[in-house]
């Protein structure tokens, strides 16, 4: 009886799937949805427009904080870096995109349980790391892409780039990767426990809009209340942000640490996020 | 040849939900076996124990003697699973969900396409492939789930309520493909099924599940036979106290009842004593009012056993299923 059972097992070549073909497998699938279909594609971009166009040019927040009169330019100057509102906030929006598509790629994984389909490719002989990057992967090469894109709608709409090299542009990028590296990984974890949509929806309501308001992304942290400025200041979307007014607006613009420190700062908290999700995903993403 | 072998396999839910509680049995290479058992008998959480989905609460099992606890990648690679949800991504082809899984398998790019193209052809999907999974039948969409448990030509093949929620026709086309797939392939079949009917015809042995234990298992036709034999009914408008006796005493009766006013009488083979018995009888002067036969069948079996019967609870549970099935497709 032994015997014959070895030569089963002798037989059969067990096979294994590459990780990095059954990484990017996942990823395509997820982004099929969305290159496939248009109408996403677009969808997905109308709201930071929408936010571009209403707070930017619409109401002008920047002139809120600003006296209308004729030293208005140069208050405008002191407190954000730039004469133009508009330019200052189309880098805060960048990041809004970035982290809400995260935020959507990072959730879809809920979806993914209540269908069934975590549990077909739990039974397949791949790993929960590819699960977990195949995720993240989706949910960031998505992000860049809407963020190419917004960035071309704000110039055509005005936005004005004291530094317009591909180094500069790199740059803000490469600050939009790591954060959204970071965020999906965040969101990814946060989903993998929670089964239904309802569940989602409030993880979405409750760190959505702080995510945003409690970062430099509509108003520099100078002219924050104390609290605000605190968590702001320990909030990666700042950093991001003011990788890339630092990179795109010019020399007025005062980061909010060297970009260096800035780019260390998200790089420890992607990669210190995605470790904790690949860990956690052991235990809690199961059939 | 035991391909799977269960020893002792148990899970208990939230600390007091025994599921399934203490199982053991042996699959064979080759074979098709089946659990038939009621709603929430623990067939389910059986499958997704075997197929390493969950992890056991008590016991192992060896698959190919690659063990679930311990060698879970081992036990993946040599499995297919088609699982009793529409499991799918509605939002890709049909296609695209195959050629995922073949991914997911590593299976090479060119060997991938021409096995997907046999299975389409093999579940008639061809002609769909290419359309969004979200258009697709009930039964289109079972048969897109048993093409895709097929990718990697594993040796065995779990299958958790295949036909379910499928009218009569699709049902019947769904396992002549899956026969044809086990003889293609050389599969051995794990399937669970509350239809007797499915269970009587296609499994070479059965194991009857209630309340996460296994109550009897073999062959059916041996369950069967373990009843006993036949069963012939019969009333006489002329009853008698010593007719029991007379039928006791003839020849080729096992036992006999009286339930009411019917005689319940088992025997080996109803076709050749039914004729002598009424000879008898009208011999003795009785007259017979009402007769009938019953061949043993898997609801007999059943209600020997759990004393109930599948069948009565099957109407109110195939209602169940039907809604269960509806939803998921709903979502
Ligand atoms: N994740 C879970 N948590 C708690 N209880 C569960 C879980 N999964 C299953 N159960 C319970 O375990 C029992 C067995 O369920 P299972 O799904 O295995 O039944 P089944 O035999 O497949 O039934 P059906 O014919 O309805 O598919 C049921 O009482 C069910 O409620
Ligand atoms: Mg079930």
């Amino acid at each position: 009886m032994d015997k014959q059972e070895s030569k089963i097992r002798v037989e059969r070549k067990i096979h294994y799937p590459n990780f990095f073909r059954a990484t990017w497998s996942l990823a395509n699938r997820d982004l099929k949805k969305w290159y496939l279909s248009p109408a996403i594609l677009i969808i997905s971009m109308v709201q930071p427009i929408i936010w571009l166009a209403l707070f930017g040019k619409a109401f002008n927040l920047g002139a809120l904080f600003t006296s209308v009169s004729s030293g208005a330019t140069a208050a405008e100057l002191a407190i954000f870096g730039t004469t133009s509102y508009f330019s200052y906030l189309a880098l805060g929006m960048l990041a809004f995109m970035a982290i809400s598509t995260s935020m959507m790629g990072g959730m879809s994984i809920v979806w993914d349980r209540r269908f069934g389909f975590v549990d077909k490719i739990l039974t397949a002989p791949i790993t929960k790391l590819s699960i977990i990057v195949g995720k993240i992967l989706n949910s960031v090469i998505r992000a860049l892409a809407q963020a190419v894109v917004l960035l071309i709608i704000a110039i055509v709409l005005g936005m004005t780039l004291t530094y317009f090299t591909i180094t500069s542009v790199l740059t803000a990028f490469a600050a939009l990767f790591l954060l959204s590296f970071g965020m999906s990984s965040l969101f990814v974890l946060l989903a993998l426990r929670a089964r239904d949509w309802q569940s989602q929806m409030m993880i979405i309501n409750l760190l959505m809009l702080p995510l945003l308001f409690a970062s430099n992304a509509f108003f520099p942290l100078s002219i924050m209340p104390s609290w605000l400025q605190t968590i702001a200041s320990w909030n990666p979307v700042s950093y991001a942000i003011s990788i890339g007014r630092s990179a795109l607006l010019g020399p007025s613009y005062t980061p909010l640490a060297s970009n260096l420190m800035s780019f260390l700062y998200l790089g420890i908290f992607a990669v210190g996020m995605t470790a904790i999700t690949v860990i956690l995903s052991r235990r809690l993403l199961k059939g | 040849m035991d391909i799977i072998k269960v020893n002792n396999l148990s899970k208990v839910f939230n600390g007091n939900l025994r599921a399934v509680d203490g199982v053991s049995f042996e699959v064979k290479e080759g074979e098709i076996f089946g659990f038939l058992g009621p709603n929430g008998a623990g067939k389910t959480t059986t499958i997704k124990m075997l197929t390493t989905l969950i992890s056991p609460t008590g016991g192992d099992a060896q698959i190919l003697g690659y063990s679930i606890k311990k060698n879970a990648p081992e036990v993946r690679a040599s499995i297919g699973v088609v699982p009793q949800e529409y499991t799918a991504d509605e939002d890709l082809t049909g296609y695209d969900n195959i050629l995922l899984l073949a991914d997911l398998y590593g299976i090479p790019r060119d060997v991938a396409n021409k096995r997907i193209a046999e299975l389409l052809e093999l579940v008639e999907l061809s002609n769909a492939a290419k359309r969004k999974v979200a258009t697709y039948s009930g039964g289109m969409r079972r048969r897109l789930e048993l093409a895709i448990g097929l990718i990697n030509f594993p040796p065995v093949l779990f299958l958790d309520e295949p036909t379910l929620g499928l009218d009569v026709q699709t049902r019947t086309a769904v396992w002549n493909y899956i026969k044809k797939l086990k003889e293609k392939y050389k599969m051995t079949l794990f399937m669970t099924t509350h239809y007797l009917e499915e269970a009587d015809h296609l499994c070479d042995r059965i194991a009857l599940i209630d309340h996460g234990k296994i109550i009897k298992i073999g062959a059916p036709e041996a369950l069967k036979a373990q009843l006993g034999g036949d069963i012939i009914k019969l009333s006489v408008s002329n009853d008698k106290p010593e007719l029991k006796k007379i039928l006791e005493n003839a020849v080729g009766v096992k036992e006999v009842k009286k339930i009411g006013n019917e005689y319940r009488i088992k025997a080996k083979s109803s076709e050749t004593l039914t004729p002598k018995l009424i000879a008898l009888l009208s011999s003795k002067k009785y007259q017979v009012t009402k007769l009938s036969m019953t061949k043993p069948s898997l609801d007999e079996v059943y209600l020997e056993y759990t004393g109930k019967s599948m069948r009565e609870e099957q109407g109110g549970f195939d209602r169940f299923a039907q809604n269960r099935q509806m939803q998921a497709t709903r979502r």
